[in-house]
């Protein structure tokens, strides 16, 4: 099923979405800027040309998202689970309050990437992101898992992990310590940790055509919380 | 919410309004009918040496009242109506005036023209410059701004510069004044966000004669500017530097970090706090700011020769969709397009 959404507003394409009959998967063209892309959708294949707008597949289960090109702001807004794929860079709070699910930059995050992520039993929600990130990465992390993969070795944001109480940060090749925000503790990745994020960087690699040994030769930074209540004497 | 868009011809050409309106449009939903304006720079190419006061008039007498003043003091070259659609309810009169300074005050017409529109605005009732520059002008109102650039019949002009304003109000009223862009001279600010030190910042410009009449966050802002940059001659850098400053160890770690303390030192209640992103547009080009922590969105895109700043990527891609660079500047890190710049490099 293929959806022209040139000439439709974001109410509109929303609409003709959710009022498909059919299961299978849907090919959106010519989006521009419309917001809100999959809320709510559940078990749906997407494959969007364009530039979705803000909050694409907020509040979405079991999604399946191919973007070609970049995505603006709130990528993945509590997202539930399901994974979104975006072959360009993304803007701000990405995977904001994200609560499972996978999602996949191929380039730049932009601000506050990962912020309140957050994760449960067996929902455990991943960012792999390629290139670099905005500051504020992780910040108020309650769980889940960032991995920022800093292909190009830009200098990546301040302030990483700003208020974590949970969840974890690993960083590819070398950053300041300065560069984290308070309450973060660097430490080794053990080989539990290193299995589990080899499987995410070659799910990675195998989207975006790498070669995930390469990717993995550099090292990684494994960043935790020092405490699970870092505000808890704040006000006493 | 609110939405900004800016776009630039950085060799000069000029470009028509139905383009801005374009982009901006296209962010419709960022903004909820409360607000929306235009700023296009280069629109008056046979009035170009004289200053173009635009005006909004509640009624007759205050127009009657401004135009006393104006006689007074200024010689005007011509007058007439801003061109609209028909006037909807509770609109002003909108009116422009091509004038000329004296002659006695050339040696520092702008500190003249400064004082004449903060004497309008302050003291007649129902009469307000919206904008006092060379041949730039700004156009706004209660709408859409895709509404709003219908109702100016923005599509008949062309500049080589634009901006745009969405409004979405949180702490003002929705009215004609009261809408982006704000303007002083050839300076002109679209601002999405909110300025939480505005009476620390107002109280300090105030002391410098400048007039606060609509009350807003983004008309102090403009002041600001218009007094650094004009008036204290820092450079694009340093202002934005003073505005949106680094923080304190972020500072200890810059080459410059004894300029920067002072700027910090100095300019302390010039400092805007809170969430913003704005666009400031002047004669010889543009500059895009975010707030230090970058609370407001802003993208940037480069096509040929042109540049664009907006709130969301799809404002640029509205109007060029093949954009061949798509830029995230960072937070206090200002974007400037200096077309002086660009002529001599």
């Amino acid at each position: 099923m293929i959806i022209d959404a040139g000439s439709m507003d974001s109410r509109s394409l929303n609409a003709a979405i959710k009022g498909l009959k059919h299961n299978g998967s849907i090919e959106l063209n010519n989006v521009n800027g419309q917001r809100y892309i999959c809320v709510g959708v559940s078990g749906r294949k997407v494959e969007i040309n364009g530039t979705p707008g803000n909050d694409l597949a907020a509040f979405s289960s079991d999604v399946d998202i191919n973007v070609n090109g970049n995505a603006q702001d709130g990528v993945a807004n509590t997202l539930r689970s399901g994974r979104i794929v975006i072959h360009g860079s993304v803007g701000d709070v990405l995977g904001y309050s994200m609560q499972g699910g996978n999602v996949f930059v191929r380039d730049n995050v932009g601000y506050r990437a990962g912020i309140h992520m957050k994760e449960y039993l067996d929902n455990k929600p991943v960012i792999v992101i390629g290139g670099n990130a905005g500051d504020f990465m992780g910040e108020y992390m309650a769980g889940g898992t960032i991995l920022l993969l800093n292909l190009d070795g830009n200098h990546i944001g301040n302030f990483i992990g700003t208020g974590i109480h949970a969840g974890s940060i690993f960083i590819r090749g070398d950053f300041n310590p300065y560069q984290l925000g308070k309450g973060v503790v660097m430490v080794e990745p053990d080989a539990s940790d290193l299995e589990k994020l080899e499987v995410y960087v070659r799910e990675f690699c195998s989207r975006f055509n790498l070669d995930p040994d390469r990717v993995m030769e550099q090292g990684f930074t494994k960043l935790m919380p020092q405490s699970s209540r870092p505000y808890g004497k704040l006000y006493s | 919410m609110c939405s900004i868009s800016g776009i630039i011809n950085t060799d000069g050409t000029p470009i028509p309004g139905d383009v801005i309106i374009k982009s901006i449009a296209s962010m419709h939903d960022r903004s909820n009918g409360l607000g929306g304006g235009f700023a296009g720079y280069g629109i008056y190419p046979g009035y170009k040496d004289l200053y173009a006061f635009h005006l909004t008039f509640t009624d007759p007498e205050a127009k009657q009242r401004t135009e006393e003043v104006l006689k007074n003091c200024v010689m005007i070259h011509k007058d007439e109506s801003i061109p609209t659609e028909d006037n909807p309810e509770g609109a002003p009169i909108f009116w422009r005036y091509f004038i000329e300074v004296p002659e006695k005050v050339q040696e520092f017409e702008e500190d003249f023209v400064v004082d004449l529109v903060m004497k309008i605005n302050s003291n007649i009732n129902g009469a307000c410059v919206i904008s006092s520059g060379k041949d730039m002008g700004i156009f706004k109102g209660v709408g859409y701004p895709e509404d709003i650039g219908r109702f100016y019949r923005i599509d008949e002009y062309s500049a080589h510069m634009w901006t745009a304003h969405g409004r979405f109000p949180t702490n003002t009223h929705g009215s004609w004044e009261g809408a982006h862009p704000f303007g002083l001279l050839d300076w002109s600010v679209v601002h999405n966000g909110e300025i939480s030190s505005y009476g620390i910042n107002r109280r300090y410009i105030e002391t410098f004669g400048y007039g606060l009449n609509q009350g807003t966050d983004t008309e102090v802002v403009t002041y600001l500017v218009d007094m650094l940059i004009r008036k204290h001659k820092l450079s694009f850098d340093q202002a934005a530097t003073v505005l949106a400053p680094p923080f304190w160890d972020e500072i200890e770690r810059l080459d410059d970090r004894e300029l920067v303390k002072k700027l910090r030192i100095i300019y302390s209640s010039a400092q805007l706090n809170g969430p913003f992103s704005i666009i400031i547009g002047h004669r010889n080009g543009m500059v895009g700011l975010n707030d230090r922590t970058k609370l407001r969105p802003m993208t940037v895109g480069r096509f040929n020769g042109t540049v664009m700043m907006a709130s969301e990527e799809c404002a640029i891609r509205a109007v060029s969709p093949d954009v061949e660079e798509i830029l995230y500047p960072r937070g206090g890190e200002p974007v400037i397009i200096d077309l002086e710049e660009h002529v001599t490099s």
